[in-house]
């Protein structure tokens, strides 16, 4: 019975971004990421060949971090005391960029410089030759002057700078302008927010190639359905046509994974949870794999053997069979 | 009109010839036929679903989860997992996540063993079985230590089919076709079908991720379009055995995009934790956001002297304060009211979230014999009740936290901490 196979045709794509410039492009990197450019749902190659691969990003402090868990320090060994080596490693561990995650502290304990910030990129940029997304801690102030350092002395990397949030973009939007950098945008788990905050930034004259959209997503088991569902929404906009949801998505299902009791502590925990560090894993890949089944771009993550599971997940949807 | 809306049964209507009703019940049924597999009086059941994505609708039949057991197994490993998986129980925010069933493979290709290990599961568990096996003989060995069950016959093929049917027939079996395309798996349901067998199960057969996404979609968008050979819940039988590590990878996909009932080949808590968790959190209805149940939650282990603090009983909001609070590393106590699963803003605006309703909790969960500082803890979105709660709560020094969880473990460690000393 031949029964013809019902395809798809979408008005709309998601704009293809490009992460990192090498010499060539006035930058340093050895590699550079070129992420989205979807013209169909999540892998359907019966509809159209995905261009480009969901990339994997892992998240490194500029000090040692303090309240990560113990499950992910001890996969890492002691780079996590050296930001340079620590990227080095996320390369090793097959990284396709890395997430330098700024907090409120230097390595002294005093409160982060922009020197310091800029010190710390360095010694990442140095470390490897894989794109970078610079990640403020989150106070307005503080973000601000850290990424408008780090964007000056940097200009010509594309770097990825965030996080762009509804109270706070502009200094980052018009840092990242000037420098030939990108910004990520994040908005709370709502598709008509994330949406207002592109016409935002993009209204300051900031092209949309240079923009990739973090929705904010919960860990499995703390509101990862939210997430799921807003992104499946995103893109069904993107594909529909609606040019301010046509961006890459990127989200953060290693820092919302590893926040999780599940995967943080291996003890005073029922027993059927089962093995921590097996079960830890696993709710981190899990997390991800859902979210790269609801269209997820760049999944940033923590654990090695996670991006080991994840990259597997994704050599096989890149597969048409 | 009513019977468009399903506000009444077709049955109900005198005037209607049976003829017509049989025709009407045809076109009227669901786009994915509701398939029962019934154990030893424990069921588990997929299908009915009515959307490609939950947010249009919702996902209906969470899919069952099985747990394969190969029939060379010894007997007593064979015992002992199904043991363990049978009485694997694990609470999630008040709900009790369990296995659905077994799977029983043939790998012998002998009767005597497939009766023995299907009855070996038996004696061990009560819960629905798929019987695993590419000769009909053996399947039928295994069925006939299955009383009054409805089992799920795995393997039929082109070359079996008929003789499959008949098993299926004679069991009242439900009977799952094996196929790489639609029209393959269409042709095959559709030879059933004209031999009588109603409960069919779609067994999609990809060569890795990517295929098996696409595949899986195919069916779903044809049965939803109404093609009625491809109307039938799908399962996917995970095969870890050359990457365990890819077990649950796999699975992940499986029930996020449509399999009706996912079989692993191993059972570890680790394992089967996460994936029930995923199931129940992409099968919640998204009208209906999940509730936790109002209480008085503890956290970090508290003490009678530790802090409290009051939210409502949102999922995400719940999840976020007790999140933010269990990564602090600080004991506390978290009351949760019945704000009817609203967040703690739009309770307030709908007035579900007020000073009444906070002191309502604090008596009908005992708070007071268990917390000895008499101090509780607002959200900063709702300071505006700190003067109605102080006189609700008259022995109480009312505080206003902050307005976003995230600020939560700061403020325990700032104000908090000062204020005990």
């Amino acid at each position: 019975m031949p029964i013809e196979v019902p395809k798809d045709t979408w008005p709309g794509a998601v704009k293809a971004v490009t992460l990192g410039a090498t010499a060539q492009d006035g930058g340093t990197r050895t590699s550079t990421v070129t992420v989205g450019g979807e013209r169909t749902l999540p892998f359907l190659h019966f509809e159209d060949t995905p261009p480009h691969r969901p990339v994997m990003a892992l998240e490194i402090t500029p000090v040692t971090p303090r309240d990560w868990s113990a499950a992910v320090l001890e996969a890492w060994g002691d780079v996590v005391d050296d930001p340079g080596r620590w990227a080095e490693a996320c390369g090793s561990a097959g990284a396709d960029l890395v997430v330098l995650l700024l907090g409120l502290e230097d390595a002294d304990g005093g409160p982060i410089s922009p020197d310091f910030a800029v010190r710390s990129v360095r010694k990442v940029l140095e470390g490897t030759g894989l794109p970078l997304i610079v990640q403020a801690p989150g106070q307005a102030e503080v973000d601000n002057a850290l990424l408008t350092a780090v964007a000056d002395a940097t200009k010509g990397e594309r770097l990825a700078l965030g996080l762009c949030e509804e109270g706070n973009y502009r200094t980052i939007v018009a840092a990242a302008m000037a420098n030939e950098h990108l910004v990520v945008t994040r908005t709370p788990m709502d598709v008509n927010l994330a949406k207002q905050l592109i016409i935002l930034v993009t209204d300051m004259g900031l092209p949309l190639e240079r923009i990739l959209m973090d929705p904010s997503t919960g860990a499995l088991g703390y509101g990862i359905e939210y997430g799921y569902s807003v992104m499946e929404r995103l893109r069904l906009a993107a594909l529909q046509g609606d040019a301010m949801t046509q961006l890459p998505l990127v989200v953060t299902p290693g820092f919302e994974a590893w926040k999780t009791k599940e995967a943080k502590v291996g003890e005073g925990v029922p027993d059927a949870w089962g093995d921590w560090r097996e079960r830890a894993v696993s709710w981190e890949t899990v997390t991800a794999v859902a979210l790269i089944e609801a269209g997820a771009d760049v999944v940033v993550l923590r654990h090695p053997e996670s991006l080991a599971r994840v990259k597997g997940a994704v050599d096989g949807l890149m597969t048409a069979g | 009109m009513k019977l468009a809306a399903k506000q009444v049964e077709l049955s109900d209507c005198p005037y209607v010839t049976e003829e017509a009703k049989s025709e009407l019940a045809e076109s009227a049924a669901p786009p994915i036929r509701l398939i029962e597999l019934v154990g030893r009086g424990r069921q588990v059941r997929a299908g009915n679903e009515t959307v490609l994505f939950r947010h249009e609708k919702t996902f209906y039949n969470r899919p069952g989860i099985l747990i394969n057991v190969l029939d060379t197994l010894e007997r007593t490993a064979i015992e002992d997992k199904v043991k363990r998986a049978d009485a694997y129980s694990v609470d999630y925010v008040g709900v009790d996540l369990r296995i659905d069933g077994f799977a029983v493979e043939s790998a012998s290709g002998d009767p005597a063993r497939f009766a023995e290990t299907v009855s070996g599961v038996r004696d061990v568990s009560d819960l629905p079985l798929v019987l695993v096996g590419g000769d009909p003989d053996v399947l039928r060995a295994g069925l006939q230590v299955l009383d009054g069950e409805k089992p799920l016959l795995v393997g039929a093929d082109p070359s079996n089919s008929e003789r499959m049917a008949d098993l299926a027939l004679e069991h009242s079996a439900a009977l799952s076709v094996a196929g790489g395309t639609v029209d393959e798996l269409a042709d095959l349901s559709d030879q059933l079908k004209s031999k009588g067998v109603e409960d069919v199960v779609l067994r999609p057969i990809a060569d890795g991720m990517g295929a098996s996404l696409a595949l899986q979609t195919q069916i779903r968008r044809l049965a939803l379009k109404n093609v009625r050979p491809l109307g039938y819940p799908t399962i996917a039988l995970i095969d870890g055995s050359l990457d365990p590590a890819m077990t649950s990878v796999f699975a992940t996909q499986a029930i996020a995009k449509y399999a009706g009932f996912v079989v692993l080949d191993a059972f570890a808590p680790e394992l089967v934790y996460p994936l029930l968790v995923l199931r129940e959190n992409l099968y919640t209805d998204p009208q209906q956001p999940i509730q936790v149940q109002p209480s008085l939650y503890e956290i970090n282990g508290p003490k009678p002297n530790d802090p409290l603090l009051v939210t409502t009983n949102f999922s995400i909001t719940y999840f976020s304060v007790a999140n933010e609070v269990e990564g602090s590393g600080l004991p506390a106590w978290l009351l949760v009211t019945d704000a009817e699963g609203m967040s703690v803003l739009t309770a307030w605006a709908a007035g579900k979230f007020d000073a009444e309703s906070i002191a309502k909790a604090v008596k009908e969960f005992g708070v007071a014999d268990k917390v000895e500082r008499r101090q509780i803890v607002l959200p900063g979105h709702v300071a505006v009740l700190s003067g109605e709660l102080e006189e609700e709560l008259p022995d109480w020094n009312v505080m206003v936290g902050p307005r976003e969880a995230v600020d939560l473990p700061a403020y325990m460690r700032t104000v908090l901490a000062e204020d005990r000393s």
